[in-house]
């Protein structure tokens, strides 16, 4: 195996990584002025940034989180496999789906269970639901942080639509904890891929309105060009992932990398920009969204019949279970499933959330509760770009950068 | 970025190469059965090493730092992830597992080598007490300022609930 170029990557890349900061420190004696953003800031969330300014400019930025931070990963070891479901999900309220779907992947390798391939391509369709209103979100959040409320507005409304088709499917809003492990808790219903297909050319009508309305938007252009470069080199340095390291010519891709669910049989592209700004972050979100629409469509075209939960947990199921199962195809979690107990060992399965690469490692005892459970958010990764991306920037920025990071406290404080 | 023509590597020929380039270096490589992912065991003291070549392999971030309680064999298992952006490694996770002195736990730090730990290692050092040498800025980054009481992701923190309307916290 050869690694192009490896061997010279450290010294290039810390003298490029902390040139920034090293750039804003000013010589003994000028005063610099600590500014605190946040934590009841309308706009930052649910976290602090503390600047140091030197007149408009960030000299030294820290990212102060912890805010909303709910012990997920202490909690779900005093409870049952089946009850840290929902757990995963409340962390990352807009993109709940790909962290169940983890989670429930990793217990599955432990647990030796195999997923129907119907059950497969539902989880697929409903990851890629959410990850347009994922994105949605985040656009609307940065319209916001530039002043730009119609933007703000109109990705809420977008967002909407995705949530209806999530409801169809799921039959909750945000919280859905569809996939359980050995496939999902309901069925398609019927006139579902007739209301998919409206839904999503509503939204590709709307994308075009988008790129008028935002995208070649002289203010957005001129608030997020070339503010905020994020270089490749230092974006592997810095672990980044998701549409920010995608940002910065990185095609890394989980969905690519390490295809789970039905992403394997599905055609579909990785959308990567090279310059590395906050302007290029956006774009790479309506990108992205178009891709989603691609998959969706595919995963509906190619969806094959059959059973939506595994014969190996269906067998466990009483005749009332049963009969639910056969008339409404709708999953009734077996009783013995409240005390599952996986074989001892461990471990580990990442899927592709909309803010990036999530990672799971459930360590397990032989018990009914997991012994240790890793749970890594994309936004937790990405929470060090506060810290270098910021400083050199003037203080009318950051917003502009946070907006274009797409960060979302709740999601990495856990 | 990788070049083409390059083939990738499959987890055997990928399990050969580590075990040429570390056999000196650590206990145990193995694969688990979804052969994606890879475990390495090492000494403490080994670490960095460790760290430099995989490095230089072309594992160049880490995704998560993290430690494992075993109370009863009064030990620490120090667990990190670290993984690849270039096209030939980039499906295989590594994980390295440390077994660390659970009154003392006390390791190198990885941000030398891997910047991408500095957060990992903050969260771990609050949660776990892992004492991470060298590190940068080793504070703490999720847990109040105002909380007390020691290492709350060990097995034996007590978890104390507030009842409503109680005002004092009852761990204070």
């Amino acid at each position: 195996m050869e690694v192009a170029g490896s061997q010279d990557i450290t010294q290039e890349l810390s003298k490029e990584m902390f040139r920034a900061v090293e750039t804003g420190i000013k010589e003994e004696g000028e005063r610099l002025i600590e500014l605190q953003i946040g934590p009841a800031h309308p706009g930052s969330g649910h976290m602090r940034i503390l600047a140091w300014v030197d007149g408009d400019v960030v000299v030294r930025c820290d990212p102060d989180i912890g805010f909303v931070h709910r012990t997920i990963e202490k909690l779900s070891e005093n409870r049952a496999y089946i009850k840290t479901i929902p757990l995963v999900e409340r962390p990352s309220l807009l993109d709940t789906t790909p962290m169940t779907i983890g989670y429930v992947n990793a217990v599955e390798k432990l647990m030796g269970v195999d997923v129907p391939p119907r059950a497969k391509y539902l989880r697929t369709i409903l990851a890629e639901i959410t990850r347009i209103a994922s994105h949605f979100y985040g656009i609307g959040i940065l319209a916001i942080f530039l002043g730009h409320s119609t933007g703000f507005m109109w990705a809420f409304g977008d967002r909407e639509v995705m949530i209806e088709l999530a409801t169809m499917l799921t039959g909750a809003r945000i919280t859905y904890a569809y996939a359980i492990p050995g496939g999902v808790r309901r069925d398609m219903p019927q006139s579902f891929p007739d209301a998919v297909e409206k839904g999503l050319r509503y939204i590709e009508k709307r994308l075009k309105d988008w790129e008028k309305i935002f995208l070649n938007n002289p203010v957005v252009e001129r608030r997020l060009r070339d503010v905020g470069i994020l270089k490749p080199n230092v974006a592997r340095m810095l672990g980044v992932t998701g549409p920010n390291v995608r940002a910065s010519g990185i095609d890394y891709d989980v969905r690519m990398v390490e295809p789970y669910e039905a992403y394997d049989e599905i055609d579909f592209m990785i959308p990567v920009a090279e310059e590395g700004d906050s302007y290029a972050r956006g774009l790479i979100r309506f990108k992205e969204i178009e891709q989603s629409i691609n998959i969706i469509r595919q995963a509906i075209k190619k969806i094959p019949d059959g059973e939506i939960i595994s014969p190996q947990i269906s067998r466990l199921f009483n005749p009332l279970m049963k009969k639910i199962y056969a008339e409404q195809r709708r999953v009734k979690l077996p009783s013995l499933m409240a005390t599952l107990k996986p074989p001892k060992g461990e471990a580990m399965a990442r899927v592709e959330a909309g803010r990036g690469e999530a990672l799971f490692h459930v360590v397990s005892d032989g018990s009914t509760n997991p012994y240790r459970f890793r749970f890594v958010t994309p936004s937790f990764r990405n929470v060090i770009l506060f810290k270098y991306l910021i400083p050199g920037h003037r203080v009318a920025d950051i917003p502009a950068i946070y907006g274009s990071l797409d960060y979302f406290p709740p999601e990495a404080d856990r | 970025m990788s070049q083409p023509g390059i083939k990738d590597p499959d987890l055997n020929s990928l399990l050969s190469i580590l075990n040429d380039e570390l056999k000196e270096l650590v206990s145990k490589i193995y694969a688990d059965k979804t052969e994606k992912v890879i475990y390495i065991e090492v000494a403490k003291e080994r670490i960095m090493d460790l760290a430099k070549k995989l490095f230089y392999l072309g594992f160049d971030h880490v995704k998560s730092v993290s430690a494992v309680d075993y109370p009863r064999e009064k030990r620490l298992e120090l667990m990190v992830h670290v993984g690849s952006y270039l096209r030939v490694v980039r499906k295989y996770t590594i994980v390295i597992k440390s077994s660390l002195d659970r009154d003392n736990p006390r390791v190198p730090t990885l941000t030398s080598v891997w910047p991408s730990a500095e957060f990992h290692e903050r969260e771990t050092w609050e949660m776990f007490g892992v004492y991470f040498e060298n590190h940068p800025d080793l504070r703490r980054l999720l847990l109040p300022e105002e909380f007390e009481g020691k290492w709350p992701m060990r097995k034996d923190f007590r978890i104390v609930t507030r009842k409503a309307g109680e005002a004092e916290a009852p761990w204070k």
